[in-house]
């Protein structure tokens, strides 16, 4: 197994592009692409990772790089893997889509190579709305957030769903390899990646990556945020390989999810009686996840905690 | 009608747009404190934090953004945001 050390220093996501500072979606890319290595081709629909990857005439990525519509990432892949088979080339087709073009738009072309099983790699960038565009609502957006499209006004007071269970609809297409991931935990990350990697047929790995603007949170607390999703029961971090799922950490006591909301602006304005909705839904996913046969259902939560900030002066610039 | 397809042929070649003035804040090392662990190179979004021949780390000045991912992950808080130019 790689570890951190083994990782190579090289960059196949060069610096230079133009994300916004912190952003979680080029954390995740640059650190997967390390572990895919050189043999590797990219397929990128409509998302932030095509506006700030290759902004024009410049590129970042030092693979192949393919970009065309937004609702075709599991067709592309699909096709780009046929023709290296058919070449004699081993390389391993790889597509980056967003949680707007595998929730939504990208359903069907996922479900259509997830069900003939092709040999390819999804990844699901998930920052929970469509960014790239201006924070409209997607199938990803949790209970409560706020959004252009989910505005809080008198009456209604953000997005009124609860977060689409992509998790489950993927691993009803009985495939090899699907796993969730998060940047805050790299050793996981990177173990699930290779992992992935050594696996034939259709992998899907499905990252937590959080977006600064969209979030409207302070961008040296990307990781932090991801930590505290996983803690609070928001994200979890598991894996199902050919139908049998296996947890793959289990955050020690469960978080009050408060505390995760009240990080990130699109929440602020939540009253108490949604954040007790929501923490219901966090405990009843919590109880899915992990509890025990036999065991009792808990929704035991440890009180919120004082956040600290970088510097005075970073507090100053950024807000609490 | 000429039809003229335009595609980026150099790979990493956004490595001509020094990123390094979006910064408002910059990151300084103490050596001092370091335990050379790496958490602040696998946590950068830029890819911009190097590991020097003595095993220490070092962010390349031209390309980061400043974002202080690497100062609020650091386990020995070895790392400080300063505000650029002071």
């Amino acid at each position: 197994m790689i570890t951190i050390k083994e990782l190579p220093d090289e960059n196949l996501f060069t610096a230079g592009h133009t994300a916004c500072p912190g952003c979680g979606v080029a954390m995740s890319i640059r650190n997967a692409i390390r572990v895919l290595g050189k043999d590797t081709s990219v397929y990128v629909p409509a998302s932030c990772a095509v506006v700030f990857g290759t902004t024009f005439p410049y590129g970042a990525w030092k693979v192949p790089f393919f970009h065309t519509a937004f609702e075709n990432t599991g067709a592309c892949i699909t096709g780009m893997q046929a023709a290296f088979e058919k070449k004699g080339k081993k390389v391993t087709a790889v597509g980056f889509a967003g949680d707007g073009g595998t929730y939504d738009i990208g359903l069907q072309s996922m479900s259509g190579a997830a069900e003939r099983n092709e040999d390819v790699i999804y990844i699901c960038l998930d920052n929970e709305a469509y960014m790239n565009t201006g924070i409209q609502r997607s199938g990803g957006t949790p209970f409560g957030a706020w959004t252009t499209t989910t505005p809080v006004g008198t009456k209604v007071q953000g997005n009124r769903r609860f977060k689409k269970n992509l998790g489950e609809i993927v691993a009803a297409h009985e495939i090899p390899y699907y796993a969730t991931l998060s940047i805050g935990h790299p050793l996981d990350f990177i173990r699930k990646v290779e992992k992935a990697k050594n696996i034939k047929g259709f992998r899907f790995l499905h990252m937590f990556t959080p977006c600064i603007p969209g979030w409207k949170m302070d961008p040296a607390k990307t990781v932090e945020v991801t930590k505290r999703a996983v803690e609070s029961g928001m994200w979890t971090l598991y894996e199902v390989e050919n139908g049998e799922k296996k947890i793959t950490f289990k955050p020690g006591k469960m978080k009050s999810v408060r505390d995760y909301l009240m990080m990130q602006g699109r929440f602020r304005h939540m009253s108490d009686e949604d954040i007790k909705k929501l923490q219901m839904w966090v405990c009843k996913k919590w109880n899915l996840h992990y509890k025990e046969k036999g065991a009792p259902e808990v929704c035991e939560i440890v009180p919120p905690e004082e956040h600290h900030a970088v510097t005075e002066e970073h507090r100053e610039m950024h807000g609490p | 009608m000429k039809l003229v397809i335009k595609t980026v042929t150099k790979p990493g070649s956004t490595r001509a747009n020094k990123t390094g003035a979006w910064r408002s804040f910059m990151p300084v090392f103490d050596h001092k404190l370091c335990s050379k662990c790496g958490i602040c190179a696998i946590y950068c979004p830029e890819g911009v934090v190097y590991k020097l021949e003595n095993g220490f780390f070092e962010p390349d000045y031209e390309y980061c953004k400043g974002c202080g991912i690497c100062a609020n992950e650091c386990p020995k808080k070895a790392i400080k945001m300063v505000l650029e130019g002071k």
